[in-house]
């Protein structure tokens, strides 16, 4: 709150001046900074924190609604296929989560859209889908993320997509990955026909000739594996593919396309890390912070301390960003996707990521 | 007053063991039902008390640039007073507890948090939330007993110079914010001696809290006066009254919390291996609340529910209220005293302690309008005697 930000001097008389005028300001608000005054006004101005104000919510199937999101003046635009982290406040307490961008980059009010598929017991889509009013104020981060189309489109494109995972293909999709030069086939599953996100923009586009659909109602046709899709679209290995969905969709395609020695083809977007093993837990203490926290042996050390009050760096919650990496001082900690155990003698500081590792003993985190 | 444990009448001389765990087992049924149902209420209320106070405070500082015309200067002045209040007692003195830290917004947490105080935050968290909360009202473990600067108990030995006591007291309280720097600092132990001034880890604290003072300093008696132009002296005027009344009014609010007469004192050894029903036993003696109107309990910070307070320091402050019944009844179910009184109550028996300690032992009491002039003799032998006559004539009462 009152973390003074350094001013770099800078060789622009304009902005020196700006940072003097800064300054003066920070001595008439002290020991609150300017920002902490302007909030109360404007809270998407530029300068500010990265904030957005939901503008309406629109529902797409009985789980699942698109958030039209107006951004603050420091958003930088996004590449279609990347993510947003959002940081809401769900009874009283602040959940940051990541939810792909669907909107069309050249939406004309300047908006951006994310499709969030509420899902059983979770915190935040179900208070994103059911609960949340338009008006909303919420914290923003820049869009991230590396799913996406090369600047040189690919002659022919596969999307392999399940429930919630269209979204990041509709973000695609929406900003002409379907454009001339590529030949886009979609598959697609649901539980049923009622539950397709965005079924009737899809099936339109599928109408006009600009991609193939193939719609999969598991209800009714089962899950689908990779050789059905190897039967539904016969030359699928000519094709640059992009898949996203549940983790073990994910998983069996990767097995596909590496028995087909075409791994470089498939590019994947999780939604969620896959927890493999989880073992003993410990107690997990947090000098900076003054904080003590007994984590379980299945819990990340970033839930069980963001449960316990402490305020912790994350970024993607699920081992991909890197944004949540603290040194451990000393202590041992198990990666939960494949159990691996890294260990820290006192004074080593190994840099650990604490959305996928738990406690495996007792540990000193540096923050 | 005496420590407990060397009180003819001990007040929980009648609690078993038993009882006293069991009592912890309540309390911390009571804590836990808080915190689960902490919510979007919660949130809203502190966010809204931030909003208005902000507000508050700007309006005031922007009447103030006009405080040459008296309504302005009178309405900014009393308007920045209580936003000052506001923002040490509701807001940073509760937010510095971690009361808000389970909402996990960065800009309402306690290591992220700093106040209009001349003691930086970290620095009084480590002697109020870790001293002070965790050694209450110990005797030579709880400096907040007095500030380390003031008799506060009948078993320290008086001297002659504890009869300024009240004085002393009095130009704490107008400075208070000054005094909590020093006090957080231990001035005191810490200039003592030569080793002590030039240890590094003394003098980075030291140049923290001169930074912080020069800051705030700089901006109510500097900054906001140069704004305020033809009318600077106003506006200096305007704020130094209300640092005065701010000071006053939490000193007043923080003397109500343990220094009342009935308050409990303990001794140092009795909190070696305590457990934890002993520690919020501990905690239910050593504490007096403020009766008052819901205005009262914003104002004081809530620290009006200073039982509740120190049960629960991280429990947010607007749910005290709704606890107090029920504290009161563990109290009352038990056999103990639940010390409650309004304002100025609390306040006249927190300074007649203050007087009463400043005189030898049984002197004020011993006191009456016809043997007034031989005990105002003793008193002035007593004062320009040695030890050994103030012994004497202390035996001899
Ligand atoms: C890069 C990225 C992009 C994403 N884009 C989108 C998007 O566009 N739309 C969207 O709806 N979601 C998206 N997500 C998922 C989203 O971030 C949340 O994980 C999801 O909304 C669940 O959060 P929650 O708070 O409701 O569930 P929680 O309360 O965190 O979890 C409740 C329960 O559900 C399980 N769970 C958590 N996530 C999932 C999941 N994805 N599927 C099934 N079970 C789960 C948990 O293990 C837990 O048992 C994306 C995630 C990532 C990492
Ligand atoms: S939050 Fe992204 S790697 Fe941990």
């Amino acid at each position: 709150m009152a973390t003074t930000v350094p001013h770099p001097s800078s060789a622009r008389p304009w902005t020196a001046l700006r940072d003097r005028l800064l300054k003066v300001a920070e001595l008439v608000t002290t020991p609150l900074l300017p920002t902490d005054y302007l909030d109360l006004v404007d809270p998407l101005r530029s300068g500010a924190d990265l904030r957005g104000r939901i503008e309406a919510v629109q529902h797409e199937t009985r789980d699942a609604a698109t958030l039209v999101i107006r951004p603050g003046r420091g958003w930088r635009t996004h590449t279609p296929g990347q993510y947003i982290r959002l940081g809401i406040d769900v009874n009283g307490v602040r959940q940051w989560r990541a939810y792909s961008v669907t909107s069309d980059l050249g939406r004309q009010d300047g908006c951006i859209t994310i499709t969030v598929k509420a899902i059983p017991d979770g915190k935040v889509s179900n208070h994103l889908v059911h609960r949340t009013r338009p008006g909303t104020v919420i914290q923003l981060d820049q869009a991230a993320g590396e799913f996406v189309l090369p600047a040189e489109r690919p002659g022919k494109a596969l999307f392999i997509t399940a429930g919630s995972g269209i979204t990041p293909v509709m973000g695609m999709l929406r900003n002409r990955a379907h454009d001339d030069a590529t030949d886009v086939v979609l598959v697609h599953s649901a539980p049923t026909a009622d539950d397709v996100i965005f079924a009737g923009e899809l099936r339109a586009l599928a109408a006009g000739g600009r991609i193939r659909l193939v719609e999969r109602h598991t209800d009714a046709d089962g899950m689908l594996d990779p050789a059905t899709i190897a039967e539904l679209v016969p030359d699928l290995h000519e094709r640059s593919t992009y898949a996203c969905g549940p983790v073990g969709m994910l998983e069996a395609l990767e097995a596909h396309w590496e028995t087909a020695a075409l791994t470089d083809r498939l590019y994947t977007e999780r939604f969620r890390p896959r927890v493999l093993v989880t073992g003993e837990g410990g107690t997990v203490s947090f000098a900076r912070s003054g904080t003590t926290v007994d984590a379980d042996g299945a819990t990340p050390i970033l839930d069980a301390a963001e449960d316990a009050g402490v305020l912790m760096p994350s970024g993607c919650r699920m081992g991909i960003c890197y944004g949540c990496v603290l040194p451990l001082r000393e202590g041992a900690v198990r990666d939960l996707r494949n159990g691996e155990i890294t260990t820290a003698a006192p004074g080593d500081g190994v840099l650990i990521q604490t959305c996928v590792s738990a406690a495996a003993g007792a540990c000193d985190i540096d923050h | 007053m005496t420590a407990l444990q060397k009180k003819p009448e001990n007040p929980i001389a009648h609690l078993s063991a038993e009882d006293i765990e069991i009592i912890g087992k309540e309390l911390d049924t009571i804590r836990q039902e808080v915190r689960d149902s902490l919510g979007e209420d919660d949130a809203t209320y502190i966010r809204r008390v931030i909003d208005v106070q902000r507000k508050l405070e700007l309006g005031s500082r922007a009447a103030l640039l006009a405080s040459m015309f008296p309504p302005a200067w009178l309405i900014g002045t009393v308007g920045l007073s209580v936003a000052k209040i506001l923002e040490n007692m509701e807001i940073g003195h509760n937010i510095l507890h971690g009361q808000w830290d389970w909402m996990r917004d960065p800009k309402i947490h306690s290591t992220t948090w700093e106040w209009d105080m001349a003691s930086p935050a970290a620095q009084w968290k480590h002697s109020h939330n870790e001293l002070h909360h965790t050694y209450t009202n110990v005797i030579g473990k709880d400096n907040d007993l007095g500030y380390g600067i003031m008799r506060v108990d009948e078993d320290q030995r008086w001297h002659p110079l504890y009869l300024a006591q009240p004085l002393w007291n009095f130009i704490n309280a107008c400075f208070f914010e000054y005094g909590i720097a020093a006090y957080d600092l231990e001035l005191g132990k810490n200039l003592a001696t030569k080793k002590r001034r030039s240890n590094p880890e003394f003098r980075a604290a030291a140049t923290q809290v001169l930074k912080k003072i020069r800051n705030q300093a700089g901006k109510d008696y500097l900054i906001h006066p140069i704004l305020s132009g033809p009318s600077f002296l106003p506006t200096l005027a305007a704020n130094f009254t209300a640092n005065v009344v701010r000071n006053l009014w939490s000193h007043s609010v923080i003397m109500c919390g343990h220094f009342p007469e009935g308050v409990e004192t303990f001794e140092k050894t009795s909190i070696d291996g305590e457990t934890r029903g002993e520690w919020y036993v501990r905690q239910m003696l050593g504490s007096a609340n403020i009766s008052g109107s819901k205005a009262m309990h914003l104002m004081t910070g809530n620290l009006s529910h200073q039982v509740e307070h120190h049960l629960f320091p991280d429990l947010p402050s607007n749910r005290y209220a709704e606890i107090a019944p029920r504290v009161k009844d563990i109290f009352d179910r038990y056999g103990l005293t639940y010390h409650s009184a309004p304002l100025y109550t609390q306040v006249a028996s927190a300074w007649h302690k203050v007087i009463r300690l400043s005189l030898p032992n049984g002197w004020l009491a011993a006191t009456t309008p016809k043997n007034a002039p031989a005990q105002i003799v003793k008193l002035v032998r007593m004062t320009t005697g040695g030890p050994k006559v103030r012994r004497a004539l202390q035996q001899a009462a």
